[in-house]
């Protein structure tokens, strides 16, 4: 049998090694096919990614910058301190409607001053160029400072959103035309001012940590305020996930006992990662807040929801972690009179540990982009309160987060809201970016170092 | 089944640290050992033979209670050591284990320094007092291990850097650090190149004189360079057991003369 084949397969023998034969010449062939199918997977990947990173950051970028007008405004006396006293009570009777005005003049002045040839020569023709949260600016500043009633006092004013549409581009001569909120004189005057430095496009911290606006004033808008509710958001995630994903990994993986129960615990771990992120949103309406009573739009109502959908992820990243520790360190552990949990403690868990926390950080960044749970729960606070009080307002006080006010932001009518969503979006890439970062980072550092 | 007269002889010189008797394992539905009685001397080295898949690693596991981790593994009948039931419901596999040391097939130290690889033991056995204690307790190991010289001037040092016979014997000495009386040995020299697998079998030697070694291997000149009483097993059966000259030399069983003369296994 055996010299049959070896005698069979003679003539083939021939054939000189230096020359392919056709068998080879395929498969070589077929080898290359797969090479390119699998370079323009790639290269398709890269450009998409490309396209959205490049549609991201024109659309984007715009939000970092806001036009500013810079203008002297007096504090006229005889408007914001009828009666002379500087008492405090009375300098906070006058409403923002009181200091419109004086803002309006104060550009006003600025134009007269600079000798510009416009038809706009009203008080009034002026607060088509000016933020409505201009007045409220000046009235804090008064009411911190009462002494300066009757000073003349420099501001840096925001720009109304229109205006700066206009120095962005996003506004045009033609486009105003139907606009009621401004004219072309306006934008002439705009023109004007440009080279005067009196209007100008500045870098807006603002933005990144500022509040929410109304409709009306999306030059004011901010994220800060949502960003501080995701902040609490994660934390709640975190300090609850972390420890019970942990737990019940260990558990799953090294105590219990393999049988029909742990099995369906473990299928239905595995598809409560698939649930969709809705689900989850609703469940958190009917029982956090319908059923335990727990405030609406609270960090700590949307920590929870998001604790239930990062749960899956990292009890199956920490499972992965701690079967990837080879057994022979269970058994040097339990042969040298280890308890179980010192096995596991001492030895494995540390193994694992970076596979932990990459599991972590990998779910939480899932949780911190993560949009429809926080609808169905109220997380869309419309909070136009800046720090300090945001910072003090905690888990139980309405808040919103960040994808939740960039949807708000996008659903908005005005176009200055649409930059701002782009916007919002850099930002909240920056962080998921970071949080990846830290993951690697972590993950080298903690790595079986010998 | 094997030589009766033989055994008490035995008797009669040394103790028996280990009795087994009727022992019985299953793994779910597998009967792997069958009816295996055994006496295992004090101050000898006891060694396992027998084809792959013949029982005799999974009744060496038995005498430490490490198949406690496998869950559908069960035990039957009585291991007796110094005259105690091991698997009486009040014995902890954990003190079990303490006094029951064992060495694996591969290499297994800790991914730790050489120092807490030996210390580890003596810490959560609560042995040492203070460091110095400690020190005296890693020292003596190492030395016991025959392998201190190599690496006193490296206890910092990580255990995985050795080499494989380094880190084999590295191995046998945290196994002593806890002060077992029976050390098992599951083919701890098969992972090892011939040179450290020699100096391996001269601290097998040495141990005899103050333990009970059980040592399971695949090799029949190991069992015969190292071992004074051998046990041959075969399809979960204790076909024979007897003085390891006798065994290789004179044996009863013909399936025992087929395994070490090469015609089965």
């Amino acid at each position: 049998m055996t010299d049959a084949s070896v005698n069979s397969s003679e003539p083939r023998r021939k054939v000189s090694l230096t020359e392919t034969d056709e068998r080879t010449k395929r498969r070589n062939a077929a080898e290359a096919r797969f090479r390119m199918y699998g370079i323009a997977a790639i290269a398709a990947g890269l450009v998409f990614l490309v396209v959205l990173l490049t549609t991201i950051v024109s659309n984007g970028t715009g939000a970092f910058q806001q036009t500013f007008i810079t203008t002297e405004v007096y504090l006229d006396p005889a408007k914001l301190d009828k009666k002379g006293q500087r008492n405090l009570d009375d300098i906070k009777k006058v409403s923002t409607f009181g200091y419109a005005p004086l803002v309006q003049n104060a550009l006003l002045k600025e134009v007269t001053d600079a000798g510009i040839e416009t038809p706009l020569t009203k008080r009034k023709h002026m607060k088509a160029l000016i933020s409505a949260s201009a007045a409220a600016q000046v009235r804090d500043f008064v009411i911190a400072n009462p002494d300066r009633i009757g000073d003349t006092v420099e501001f840096r004013i925001l720009a109304s959103s229109r205006v700066d549409g206009y120095l962005k581009g996003r506004v045009f001569r033609e486009s105003v035309a139907r606009d009621k909120n401004i004219d072309a004189e306006h934008l002439d005057l705009v023109d004007a001012l440009v080279p005067l430095g009196v209007v100008k496009k500045e870098f807006n911290l603002d933005f990144i940590l500022g509040a929410d606006a109304s409709e009306s004033r999306a030059e004011q808008a901010g994220l800060g305020v949502a960003m501080l509710g995701s902040f609490f958001m994660m934390l709640v995630v975190l300090g609850l996930s972390l420890p019970i994903g942990v737990a019940t990994s260990i558990y799953l993986e090294e105590f219990a006992p393999q049988n029909r129960f742990t099995d369906l615990i473990e299928v239905n771990i595995s598809n409560l990662a698939a649930v969709p992120s809705i689900v989850f949103g609703i469940l958190g309406l009917a029982v956090f807040i319908q059923f335990a009573h727990l405030p609406q739009s609270a960090p700590l109502v949307g920590g929870l929801v998001l604790t239930l959908m990062t749960l899956p992820t990292i009890i199956i990243s920490t499972r992965a972690a701690l079967k990837a520790v080879p057994p022979s360190i269970r058994d040097a552990a339990l042969g040298v009179g280890a308890s179980k949990m010192q096995a596991v403690f001492h030895h494995v868990l540390p193994l694992a540990m970076p596979g932990v926390l990459t599991g972590t950080i990998i779910g939480l960044a899932q949780a911190l982009g993560e949009t429809a749970p926080l609808l169905l729960i109220g997380m869309v606070g419309y909070i136009a309160t800046n720090f300090p009080e945001g910072l003090a307002s905690g888990f139980l006080d309405p808040n919103s987060a960040m994808p939740a006010q960039i949807y708000e932001w996008a659903k908005r009518a005005d176009p200055a809201y649409y930059e701002r969503a782009w916007g919002g979006i850099i930002i909240l890439l920056v962080f998921l970016l970071t949080m990846n970062i830290i993951a690697i980072i972590l993950r080298r550092r903690f790595e079986r170092r010998w | 089944m094997y030589d009766a007269p033989h055994t008490e002889r035995a008797v009669s010189q040394k103790d028996v640290k280990i009795s087994a008797n009727k022992v019985q394992v299953y793994y779910g539905d597998t009967h792997a050992i069958k009816d295996v009685d055994v006496q295992i001397e004090d101050k000898t080295v006891t060694a396992f033979i027998g084809p792959s898949g013949c029982g005799k690693s999974t009744f060496l596991r038995t005498l430490n209670r490490m198949n406690d981790t496998i869950d559908i593994c069960r035990v039957e009948g009585d291991i007796l050591i110094d005259g105690e039931n091991i698997y009486d419901k009040r014995v902890d596999p954990v003190q079990l284990r303490a006094k029951v040391g064992m060495v694996f097939q591969k290499p297994n130290p800790f991914p730790k320094s050489i120092y807490d690889n030996i210390a580890y033991g003596p810490r959560i056995h609560g042995l040492a007092r203070n460091k110095a204690e400690l020190d005296d307790i890693v020292e003596k190991s190492l030395r016991r291990g025959a392998i201190w010289d190599e690496v006193k001037d490296r206890l910092d040092a990580p255990g995985t850097g050795l080499s494989g016979g380094q880190q084999q014997r590295l191995c046998i000495a945290r196994a002593i650090a806890t002060e077992p009386e029976v050390l098992l040995m599951d083919e701890p020299c098969s992972a090892l190149d011939p040179i450290a697998t020699a100096q391996v079998e001269e601290l097998i030697d040495e141990l005899r004189a103050s333990y009970s070694v059980v040592i399971v291997t695949h090799s029949m000149q190991q069992a015969a360079r190292v071992s004074q009483k051998t046990a041959f097993f075969h399809l979960g059966n204790l076909v024979e057991f007897g003085e390891t000259g006798k065994i290789f030399t004179n044996p009863e069983d013909p399936r025992t003369e087929s395994y070490i003369t090469g015609r089965i296994g």
